[in-house]
């Protein structure tokens, strides 16, 4: 049956309790080529793109986070995203690039300035206190149940860049995204703060990472993991790691 | 002098004859060789079709043959058993690249799980009580989001053993996170079984697809079915763009994991698994474009405005339509809303069609009237809903039986 009305259910920044619902599951549907997802919404790409871009611009620590289909050269087509995707990232003053290098877990902890998981992405979220983030290269299946987390318990944007048919978890998607879009977004960016959109970071560029700091890129020592230990609930159960034959 | 020299019968433990196919000749094969990959949409929706009467197990095979299937992995069970011997035939014709009998049911489900996770398109089929020794696979199948199709063949599960049509088994596949489409008649499971490929191995659902049809009564009956060439096929199984990455051993980053993680004893981990299993729910609902795309849509309204409506899926729609037929005669409406989709439930679909209806037959071929409880608890309104008739242990449900229900009070269920 074709929608014929709007979903009253919003996906709007968090946190929106325990156990959010999938957006899917509220009615909200997947966009068309062309088409992006606003907060629920579909909306042209443009708008979806122009939204997306404000929200990097306008919140605290923009972040991306780059998945495993950018970051490894599976492809031609990966391979071709990979400058484009700094393009739009010099863009973004102040950004930081937290990739998620695979899906398994991490532990007994992770580092969040060096990685993002999706079985603990808040963490992430949380010690960076990121408020507007991309998800792009990242399996759709990860992508979903990352982007429920994220809105579950964070304040964080999220944005999700796909290849494939978008995300109705994401605040903002736009689906089939190729390296001809990433370039159209770059333009975006330039084209919103031309339009009177102030950066909250102007003057910045690309922040170092944790991850910058393992890859040894930026020259500064690198910090161990366990120096820098995540401040969560059960951080003390991280630590130790989990003894299953305890007693 | 060549008397008692003549071949040897050979016979299983009954007695009865055991016979073989001859192996195809260069002709036969050369037909799978021809096939040519087409658009789904051209092979669903524009391709001039020829009508043929077949048996639902023909059908089923037919659709296969146009599957470009690359591992069907089967397990005797009647009334199963016919149809995966069909695909035999096929992939000693060369139409399916790889084909074994398993150990048993839950070997079968495993091992389709394994080739699923190495990115290729894979069938089986069973029936009742194989259906429930391989169910504890089969409910994993969705967490691990591995597409392929299953064949379901109605059957009786219970106690006393029988091996007649009875659909209860249905009731066990609702909540395993499987896409569940319950054919009428053969040409359903022709249409049905060919289009869930495509479905199940759309990035956006990467699901398992269970296409059930009513033992007997379908598979081992003829009916008109209209089939496309059968110079054409689908495309191949993308697996590289699905929403887990596959299993490749041979192309970097060997290393990345598909699967979900062991779970470990604290929140993070919880919320996880919960966000993984809410995502196989919205790939469900993701399914319903291109499940309307495809197969016409979720249901199949008759007589929409009708003030009794008839609400059933698989061989139990095809009674209801001649119930139809002859409460017309005699000068009474009733309508029909046909689910054709179980998972994902056309929730917005009923309540559309149902709206209206004062009176709410759901004839069914089981005793735990599954679909109507499906109906009471999606609709307004549940006190309209009349649960029967329902037959089931291999009983056939004459029409009269429906008749009795629209134009009478009979004994609720």
């Amino acid at each position: 049956m074709k929608q014929t009305q709007e979903p009253a259910y919003r996906v709007l920044p968090g946190p929106e309790g325990l156990l959010p619902p999938a957006a899917a599951v509220m009615g909200v549907r997947l966009p068309e080529d062309g088409e992006g997802l606003v907060e629920g919404r579909i909306v042209t790409e443009e708008k979806a793109m122009e939204a997306a871009a404000i929200a990097l611009l306008t919140r605290k620590n923009p972040t991306l986070f780059p998945g495993p289909l950018m970051l490894w050269g599976w492809n031609e087509h990966t391979i071709e995203k990979a400058a484009p995707f700094f393009d739009v990232a010099k863009e973004i003053p102040g950004v930081r690039i937290i990739p998620m290098p695979d899906y398994r877990p991490i532990y007994p902890k992770i580092d969040p300035e060096a990685v993002i998981n999706p079985c603990h992405p808040n963490l992430t979220i949380w010690h960076n206190k990121i408020e507007a983030c991309i998800f792009i290269g990242v399996h759709c299946h990860f992508a979903n149940i990352t982007l429920k987390m994220i809105r579950a318990g964070t304040n964080c944007y999220t944005i999700a860049l796909c290849a494939e048919a978008g995300h109705e978890d994401a605040m903002a998607s736009v689906p089939q995204f190729t390296a001809d879009k990433l370039k159209r977004f770059a333009e975006t960016l330039r084209r919103v703060k031309k339009n009177g959109i102030k950066p909250l970071y102007e003057g910045q560029g690309i922040i170092p990472s944790g991850w910058a700091q393992v890859a040894g890129l930026t020259g500064t020592p690198m910090m161990k993991p366990e120096e820098e230990m995540v401040e969560a609930g059960l951080s003390h159960d991280l630590e130790k790691g989990l003894d299953e034959n305890e007693e | 002098m060549s008397e008692g020299l003549g071949e040897e019968v050979k016979t299983n433990p009954q007695g009865d004859v055991i016979t073989a196919a001859p192996a195809p000749t260069k002709e036969a094969k050369k037909g799978a060789a021809a096939q040519r990959v087409v658009d789904p949409d051209y092979l669903f929706l524009h391709a001039p079709r020829e009508k043929t009467f077949i048996t639902g197990s023909e059908a089923a095979k037919e659709a296969i043959r146009r599957a470009n299937v690359d591992v069907a992995i089967s397990y005797p069970i009647t009334p199963q058993s016919e149809t995966m011997q069909q695909v035999g035939y096929l992939y000693a014709e060369g139409y399916v690249k790889d084909y074994y009998r398993g150990e048993e049911e839950y070997g079968v489900m495993s091992a389709i799980a394994g080739a699923s996770r190495s990115g290729v398109r894979c069938l089986t089929a069973t029936a009742g009580p194989g259906l429930m020794r391989g169910l504890e696979v089969i409910a994993s199948w969705p967490g691990g989001r591995l597409p392929c199709v299953l064949l379901i063949m109605c059957r009786v599960i219970n106690a006393p053993l029988a091996i007649q049509p009875d659909n209860v088994e249905l009731s066990y596949m609702l909540n395993t996170g499987c896409l569940l489409f319950h054919a009428e008649n053969q040409q359903d499971f022709y249409d049905y079984a060919l289009a869930a490929f495509m479905i199940g191995e759309k990035p956006e659902v990467t699901l398992p697809v269970a296409v059930a049809v009513d033992g007997f009564f379908v598979t081992h009956a003829r009916g008109w079915v209209s089939l496309p060439a059968a110079d054409i096929k689908l495309p191949p199984r993308d697996c590289y763009h699905e929403a887990v990455p596959m299993m490749d051993n041979e192309n970097p980053p060997i290393r990345i994991s598909r699967d979900a993680p062991v779970q470990k004893s604290n929140f993070i981990s919880y919320q996880m698994h919960a966000s993984w299993q809410q995502e196989i729910w919205a790939a469900q609902e993701r399914s319903r474009k291109w499940i309307e795309r495809w197969l016409g849509g979720l249901v199949e309204v008759v007589n929409p405005k009708a003030k009794i409506m008839i609400v059933a899926s698989g061989a139990a729609v095809s009674q209801s339509r001649e119930a139809v037929r002859q409460a017309a005669e005699q000068g009474l409406e009733v309508g029909l809303l046909k689910i054709k989709s179980l998972r994902p439930f056309p929730a917005d679909e009923v309540r559309a069609a149902l709206d209206h209806a004062e009176k709410i037959i759901v004839p069914e071929f089981n005793y735990v009237g599954w679909l109507a409880k499906e109906v009471k608890s999606t609709i307004r309104g549940s006190e309209r809903v009349i649960s029967g008739p329902r037959v089931f242990g291999g009983m056939s449900m004459p029409t009269e039986l429906i008749l009795e229900y629209i134009t009478g009070s009979p004994n609720r269920w």
